[in-house]
């Protein structure tokens, strides 16, 4: 009997202890064969930035919002809103698969604007989501096991770096299309079109819907109505990427024209939406994802197919940031200082940027930086090669993207002025 | 036309269709043992006393904000729940070969063991590796490793429904006959459904063979604390595998024994042979991660962590848990008492013998229906019932509805 054959393998190899005995019948780990990973490489930024002891280094990796004082920021809406939760004492009963209706209600509206038909009409579904990353992860889960059409999934070149990971380990393939001009640090407006226009139908398109990231470049108003045409024509599925409304223009209807313009054309997009930024609630992880269906009844066979989509993955999302979110954005005067909270940061980066293209101007550099004022959001472009950006870091400690990606929220007064230094010194 | 026209409605997870039937019912004195989540005798959710205490210190702490977390969780909160699991003189804590992933809640922490195995383990993506899940299990559990990428989720013997108690040899015999290097996910205590956890000497036994026959012992435990009131033997399955040197995950839960249910805390936490693939195997964990949730929230896990690492907060975070343990454990022995009282036929021992938050009744589906529609008590079609539901104030009509359940319905 195996069992018996056991007992005389441990007991010959094993000293005095059948522990000792037991580990040397296996010599190797399940995981020698293992690769070490690598570094991720946006938030691989800020731990080699926090192993830096430079003083005036500077962390313009990751996008989180800083003050001027180059701290975190913390709204005044978002700890009003946490002391009326806590004044409430509530339970912490288990939310639905969902999430927390309150929030999913609200978070639709902000999108689609409260008087959305769409949300009159019940043809839509918003879940609650780990922040940003969770919705499009849903999505992307969701669009492997369901969308019908080719499950090739089309980003803007470039696109936030994490995107292309998380749509492939949902089980899309990836594509992508002309989107950043690096000659003019602005939109290839032809080059987009062009590369839409040869999608083939029914395929998956991402849009970020404002304050692209990483490049800072939006499409105008009158070209994001060609695109709609574009992706009309090719009968495209649109799912819109909507980090940062609120902090593109520092408007939230504003930042949210593109999304509601392209419903209204008719197109039934999924939407990813995140709190992270624009309510500062980064690590609590509050975001949503919506689907707009044909109508009531195939929102709620979409709904239910959802919930089982995300039951084996976390079974139902935390409370604390969702909670945070809907009672400010339900409560008017927790509303109304979080509006003005969001259009302060965003003056405050658009600012900065004034103030960066004056110092590279002060510095003597000839290059033209009209781009970092055009950009728009919490990111700038700044056209910066890889050897340059790596001189950037290694000469002056400051801290970015290999693709020259800087995070306008962590430059501050205090230290723009290095900044342009910085810049001029490697780019002149 | 839509492309999501032939998108079929998918029936709703039972145990949330089950709370929703209960909330929708009328009728005075039901009673929901339906989802496992803890209740006072007054029938209502419990905050810990020592987590209210913690969150006005967390409010308080200027020095908190919201920024994100690192990818792989909280430090302190990570460490400190691995050492609630494998214990504060852990050798293999000492030996630097423990890590810990945070995650969001149980389910989390197994999906993220879930999708590492299925990238790294016996072989690369190797989707063809059996995953045993005990016969009955958690209902998430199937879809939790098939999501994952398993093609093969299968059954392990566990439940034995005539003597209503832990079918060891057929358990071994799964062990004994199962491919190599099959993953085994084990119940470290409190066994959801049936509240049957193997015995001291039977866990020994599975050891021994899971060792011989290469097998990856995956750990669930969500109810440490919570069955016998006492953390270190309620993980005395999980160090005794530690001890023998296996390579093994363990999936922890904090939803229950610290009552933070909806801030979704959970631990996975990571026993390799050393610390150098301990080091790889975290760094692939964060690639995972990342493409899941970028990085877990932050409010339940600190909770933890500041009650972990605070001695006075610590001792009374183990009160705390012992007192709901008490009370499960006060509702068993009465409503044993009851149906031996009542005349009840069968033996009801079992209602004793089983451990944590669960009884498996051994009611069979039209007694649970009967239950549900004449009496509207709410249990699981397996005649799963959830301890903490009853109270003193309904353990009489429990009860009765149990004996006439059994006498008038076959």
């Amino acid at each position: 009997m195996a069992l018996l054959k056991t007992n005389k393998v441990i007991y010959c190899l094993g000293n005095v202890s059948p522990a000792l005995g037991v580990l040397a019948t296996r010599n190797s780990s399940w995981w020698s064969g293992v690769q070490m990973g690598p570094p991720d490489p946006i938030l691989g930024v800020t731990e080699a930035f926090k192993r830096d002891t430079n003083p005036k280094k500077m962390n313009l990796g990751v996008g989180a919002y800083r003050d001027d004082q180059g701290k975190p920021f913390v709204l005044s809406c978002v700890r009003k809103a946490e002391a009326l939760i806590a004044a409430k004492q509530l339970d912490k009963e288990y939310l639905a698969i969902g999430g927390l209706g309150e929030f999913t209600k609200a978070c639709a509206q902000l999108a689609l604007g409260a008087d959305n038909e769409v949300l009159k009409s019940g043809r839509s579904i918003t879940v609650q989501t780990i922040s940003g990353t969770g919705s499009l992860r849903i999505g992307g889960n969701y669009l492997a096991r369901f969308h019908a059409g080719p499950h090739d999934i089309y980003l803007p070149k470039p696109s936030w770096g994490n995107h292309t990971p998380i749509y492939r380990d949902a089980g899309l393939q990836l594509k992508a299309y002309r989107y950043y001009d690096p000659s003019t640090c602005g939109f290839d407006f032809k080059g987009a079109l062009e590369d839409i226009s040869k999608i083939p139908e029914k395929s998956i398109i991402v849009l970020h819907a404002c304050a692209h990231n990483p490049t800072g470049v939006d499409p105008k108003p009158e070209q994001w109505k060609e695109i709609s045409e574009v992706v009309k024509k090719r009968n495209l599925l649109v799912f819109f990427d909507m980090a940062y409304q609120g902090f593109a223009s520092g408007d939230i209807d504003r930042d949210a024209w593109a999304v509601r313009y392209f419903i209204e054309q008719g197109h039934n997009i999924l939407l990813s939406q995140s709190f992270a930024k624009n309510m500062g609630l980064y690590g609590e992880r509050v975001g949503g994802f919506t689907i707009v269906c044909n109508d009531a009844e195939e929102a709620k066979r979409v709904e239910s197919q959802l919930k089982i989509l995300i039951r084996p993955i976390y079974s139902n999302p935390p409370m604390n940031g969702a909670r945070i979110a809907a009672t400010i954005l339900n409560t008017p005067d927790l509303r109304s200082i979080w509006l003005e909270e969001v259009h302060t940061m965003a003056n405050r980066i658009i600012k900065m940027r004034e103030q960066l293209v004056a110092g590279l101007k002060k510095n003597g550099s000839t290059h033209n930086w009209q781009h970092v004022i055009d950009q728009i959001g919490m990111f700038c472009f700044t056209g910066l090669k890889p050897e340059q950006v790596e001189r950037l870091t290694k000469e002056f400690s400051v801290y970015m993207t290999k693709d020259g990606r800087i995070s306008m929220a962590g430059v501050s007064s205090g230290n723009v002025g290095y900044l342009a230094e910085g810049i001029h010194a490697v780019t002149k | 036309m839509s492309v999501f026209s032939e998108v079929p409605q998918a029936a709703p997870v039972a145990v949330f269709k089950l709370s929703q039937d209960f909330a929708n019912d009328q009728f005075p004195n039901k009673v929901n043992l339906g989802v496992g989540a803890y209740r006072t005798d007054e029938g209502k959710p419990w905050v810990l006393p020592v987590v209210k205490k913690v969150e006005k210190i967390i409010v308080h702490d200027d020095r908190l904000n919201h920024e994100y977390l690192p990818i792989l969780g909280l430090p302190e909160f990570r460490s400190s729940a691995s050492k609630i699991a494998l214990g504060d003189d852990s050798p293999a804590i000492q030996q630097d070969r423990v890590g810990a992933v945070q995650c969001l809640g149980g389910t989390g922490a197994l999906k993220m063991g879930a999708e590492f195995l299925r990238r790294f383990y016996n072989g690369n993506n190797n989707t063809k590796t059996p995953v045993y899940v005990s016969a009955p299990t958690w209902e998430n559990h199937n879809a939790v490793f098939s999501n994952a990428g398993f093609d093969d989720v299968r059954p392990y013997k566990y439940w034995n429904p005539e003597k209503r108690g832990l079918d060891l040899a057929g358990f071994l015999g799964d062990l004994e006959n199962c491919p190599e290097h099959s993953i085994f996910v084990l119940h470290a205590c409190a066994h959801n459904p049936t509240g049957t956890d193997p015995t001291q000497e039977q866990w020994k036994q599975i050891a021994e063979v899971m060792m011989v026959r290469k097998l990856f012992a995956f750990f669930d435990s969500a109810y440490q604390g919570f069955a016998s009131g006492n953390l270190e033997k309620d993980a005395w399955a999980v160090r005794y595998f530690v001890s023998l040197g296996f390579e093994m995950f363990c999936a922890q839960s904090f939803s229950k024994n610290f009552g933070l249910y909806n801030e979704r805390v959970g631990n996975l936490t990571i026993v390799a042979r050393d610390a150098d693939s301990l080091k790889k195997v975290l760094s692939q964990m964060e690639k995972i991660v990342r493409t899941t949730w970028s990085n877990p929230p932050s409010q339940g896990a600190r909770i933890v962590a500041v009650t972990l690492n605070s001695a006075e907060l610590f001792a009374e975070w183990k009160d705390n848990v012992k007192t709901m343990a008490d009370r499960v454990l006060l509702m068993r022995a009465q409503l044993k008492a009851k149906l031996q009282a009542l005349g009840t036929p069968g033996t009801w021992d079992h209602i004793t013998d089983q451990i944590g938050m669960f009884s498996f009744t051994g009611l069979n589906t039209k007694q649970v229906e009967y239950m549900v529609k004449e009496k509207h008590i709410y249990l699981m079609a397996s005649g799963r019932i959830n301890m903490c539901g009853l109270t003193s104030k309904n353990i009489d009509y429990v009860a009765e509805s149990i004996h006439q359940a059994v006498t008038q319905v076959q």
